[in-house]
């Protein structure tokens, strides 16, 4: 009860932020009305699409073109005009959940960010998954899919939300097929797109193609990378300095010419589970089932169906070091997808700078290179000044309203700001080890 | 160039390159060959005593221990010709500077005591190896023993170089006691010998205790000789182990490795032959040492070795003189200032060999089997650790 009041609030909140954020962009006029789980209508997420991609065929900017078509994109699946509108009509096509009121942009919102502002999504009769929705913007560009990467490509991401019980619901790929596999002009896409009747794997396929659309690499940092001294204020600039030095954001978010989209791709715990009380409890009972030799089925059982989805990584890897590890997020266009962690459990990004300042949550299986940062409340404004610097140019009135909207939030509230682990006044399993008094 | 030319024979890289043994080597090959014919024990029916002691032990039923980070199946339920079997646990090499210094060795001796005392069940008692502190100061030392006092099992403790050559142990033996101790605990004799002696360089040098400490805590510097248990303390360890019957298996906790390894990191007992001489007429033994930092395994005659975990840093393995049962572990990723780094426990069978335990932090743990070492590595082969690969 206490999540589901605390989500709502968080939506509620989220309404009225976008009603003062999108007005301005692209002279578009907004009907501040909602569909079904609180997305924008789904038609007026496609206008505002059509004015972020003027030409969705031309190679993406921001990323070298052989690497382009030689490292991204799937043998097999390469996009076409074809492939990409078929995919973008099913992105936008509620029919593929089971009561008609989820498509896949309810949770990947063109105008919320491509996610859905919610610390969980919401999918059909109203169900809170686990897991916040992550951006679908450069998701073509990670290595993995999901918070714990058990899905190598977005054709396989693509598939999975269709047929979870609490996303879109469809028992199986016929059911999901049922629909739109009727449909005529479906039948028409489908086979201009992969010469062949609808069927659920080029579904996947389409999505994918569409989603490799979605690429926003164009910010104030690329430019100021360029060489335009000007193009971030004096505060990002410090604030670059300190995620490159004493902040160690780079050790995870390396972001260059590259590597764009500043993730290693890799898993890492860094506690947000562990501010959950059972945590420690549910990884012992994860590392018992794996002990007692269970199948792929009896694991995946207990991940659906008890919390151990807060194990992560470790669910997929069986893995000691991924016990509680998620995947590092990209940090593109980080000021518009809010909340964050894989649980949504922070709502700014002076949270998220909180939450690293004093090491982490301290927990047994925490990534050894989360440590306390001792970072100064100047300095924290500085890196998430910095962070503001990652959106597209393409969104910079939402990014400045997102700005604002957080800096009035971190000013009422910082729930995890705690000084004496930041400063190392006290360390991390200082008290647990010493009890409350800690070292003399 | 005349490109018909053949090719000069002379130019051609041998196909083989030449297998050079390192001094070391050739000496300790020299050595083992020496012992063999020397003693008492000969292998196979050293094998035939460990073999015949694990399978009782399996029959008995494996019981599931369960470790906070790795339920690990342990055989060791039944009493064996020793006693009922057992497990410890131990800390090592924390190398504490005050904290104001280096907050990150602080925490991650806390970090091992947090692992310690979640275990479950609790083991009989906690090891300490040794190099608490990093130049051997009071404040160290006191900052060190404050935080294991939080160990909820009884703690047993032993010095390292970094704990002495400040003021000569005689801080440590103010809060520890003696150096050189030995104790019962069902059915096996432990031993905990200080091994870190150094021949007087000095006073010659004139130097300050200062001095003097930061002489040894250089790893490799040269200044200093090598460590060694020294004369009086080996007579200590005979008188010690006089009245202990032939059968009475024994655990021996040194802080370096009693045994050659690797002499310019000091990876080095001077006298360890004198002293593994004074352990060859027991069945079954097994020395336990600190100050390599990493998982290190070996076996000479009769004696089976660990290493074990640091708190503090990895070292990297010596260039040359590893031990052939040694499966080593990852190499540590430098952007986590906690890999390679760990803790442990040691489970101790019911005929007094041991299973040795790893928990490296953020890894899966490696276990080094007695059933390993007793088959010269042939079976039980520890896993190497797992890393991802793309």
């Amino acid at each position: 009860m206490k999540h589901s009041h605390h989500s709502r609030s968080i939506r509620a909140r989220a309404l009225v932020a976008i009603a003062v954020v999108i007005g301005g962009a692209f002279g578009v006029a907004w009907a501040m009305t909602t569909g079904p789980h609180g997305a924008m209508p789904l038609d007026e997420q496609q206008t505002l699409l059509d004015k972020l991609l003027a030409n969705p065929h031309a190679p993406p900017q921001g990323i070298d073109g052989i690497a382009w078509t030689t490292i991204y994109l799937p043998s097999g699946n390469e996009p076409t005009p074809d492939r990409i509108a078929l995919g973008r009509k099913l992105y936008f096509d509620t029919r593929l959940s089971k009561d008609g009121t989820v498509a896949c942009a309810t949770c990947h919102d063109v105008s919320r960010g491509f996610t859905d502002r919610r610390s969980v999504s919401e999918g059909i009769k109203d169900q809170l998954g686990k897991r916040s929705s992550p951006t679908t913007m450069n998701a073509a560009l990670l290595q993995s899919m999901f918070w714990d990467g058990r899905a190598p490509t977005l054709e396989d991401q693509a598939k999975l939300p269709i047929l979870n019980p609490v996303e879109m619901g469809h028992p199986d790929p016929a059911s999901a097929m049922a629909g739109i596999g009727t449909d005529p002009a479906y039948k028409d896409l489908f086979q201009k797109a992969y010469g062949r009747a609808p069927n659920y794997d080029d579904v996947g396929r389409a999505i994918a193609s569409f989603e490799r659309t979605l690429i926003f690499l164009d910010a104030p940092f690329d430019h100021y990378a360029n060489g335009d001294a000007k193009a971030i204020s004096p505060a990002a600039q410090r604030g670059l300095e300190l995620f490159n030095g004493k902040a160690r954001c780079v050790s995870c978010h390396m972001i260059n010419s590259s590597n764009p989209l500043g993730t290693d791709n890799l898993f890492h715990n860094i506690g947000v589970s562990a501010r959950k009380q059972n945590f420690e409890a549910l990884a012992q009972k994860g590392l018992l089932a794996i002990q007692n030799n269970s199948d792929e089925k009896a694991l995946d059982k207990l991940a659906i169906e008890t919390d151990l989805a807060e194990l992560g990584r470790f669910l997929v890897s069986r893995q000691r070091q991924d016990i509680g590890a998620f995947k590092t997020e990209q940090l593109r266009n980080v000021g518009l997808t809010a909340p964050y962690m894989h649980d949504g459990s922070l709502r700014t990004l002076w949270d998220v700078m909180d939450h690293y300042n004093k090491g982490g949550e301290t927990n047994a299986y925490l990534d050894g290179g989360i440590e306390p940062l001792n970072l100064s409340e100047e300095e924290i404004n500085d890196v998430v000044a910095f962070l503001f610097t990652l959106t597209d140019k393409r969104f910079t009135e939402q990014n400045e309203a997102a700005f604002r909207e957080q800096q009035a939030q971190a000013a009422k509230q910082r729930p995890f700001r705690d000084n004496a682990l930041a400063h190392r006044d006290m360390l991390p399993f200082e008290q647990r080890v010493m009890g409350q008094a800690g070292l003399k | 160039m005349n490109d018909k030319t053949p090719m000069n024979d002379k130019n051609r890289l041998p196909t083989k390159i030449p297998h050079i043994k390192s001094v070391e080597t050739r000496y300790l090959e020299e050595r083992e060959t020496l012992f063999r014919g020397l003693k008492n024990l000969d292998r196979r029916s050293f094998l035939k005593v460990s073999t015949g002691a694990a399978c009782a032990a399996l029959a008995a039923g494996a019981s599931n221990h369960f470790h906070s980070f790795l339920p690990v199946n342990v055989a060791y339920a039944g009493e064996g010709a020793a006693g009922p079997g057992f497990t410890f646990a131990y800390i090592s090499d924390s190398h504490l500077y005050i904290k104001k210094t280096n907050e990150r060795f602080v925490r991650q001796l806390l970090r091992a005591v947090d692992d310690v005392n979640k275990l479950d069940p609790q083991p009989d008692f906690v090891f300490y190896g040794g190099d608490l502190a990093q130049l051997g100061r009071k404040e160290e030392l006191d900052l060190g023993a404050q935080i294991l006092k939080s160990i909820k099992a009884p703690v047993h403790m032993m010095v390292g170089e970094h704990d002495w050559f400040y003021d000569l142990g005689s801080h440590w033996n103010e809060l520890f006691g003696p150096e050189n101790y030995s104790f019962e605990h069902k059915g096996v004799h432990f031993v905990v010998l200080m091994s870190v002696h150094e021949k007087d360089f000095w006073t010659p040098r004139n130097m300050t205790p200062e001095q003097r400490m930061h002489t040894v805590a250089g790893l490799d510097n040269a200044m200093q000789s090598a460590f060694e248990v020294g004369a009086p303390t080996r007579e200590w360890l005979k008188k010690d182990l006089d009245k202990v019957p032939k059968s009475t298996p024994v655990i021996v906790f040194s802080h370096s490795p009693l045994y050659k390894l690797y002499r310019p990191w000091n990876f080095w007992t001077d006298d360890a032959e004198d002293v593994q001489a004074i352990l060859q007429k027991f069945d079954r033994v097994t020395v336990l040492h600190g100050h390599t930092h990493q998982v290190l395994t070996n076996r000479i005659g009769n004696i089976q070795f660990h290493g074990m975990l640091s708190t503090a840093w990895p070292w990297p393995y010596a260039p040359q003189g590893m031990p052939a049962l040694t499966v080593q572990m990852n190499r540590p990723n430098p952007f986590d200032s906690n890999d390679g780094l760990g803790d442990g426990e040691v489970i101790v069978h019911p005929d007094g060999l041991v299973d040795k335990l790893y928990n490296l932090w953020n890894r899966n743990p490696m276990q080094v089997k007695a059933s390993y070492l007793s088959s010269g590595g042939k079976s039980d082969v520890p896993l190497a650790p797992t890393l991802a690969s793309y």
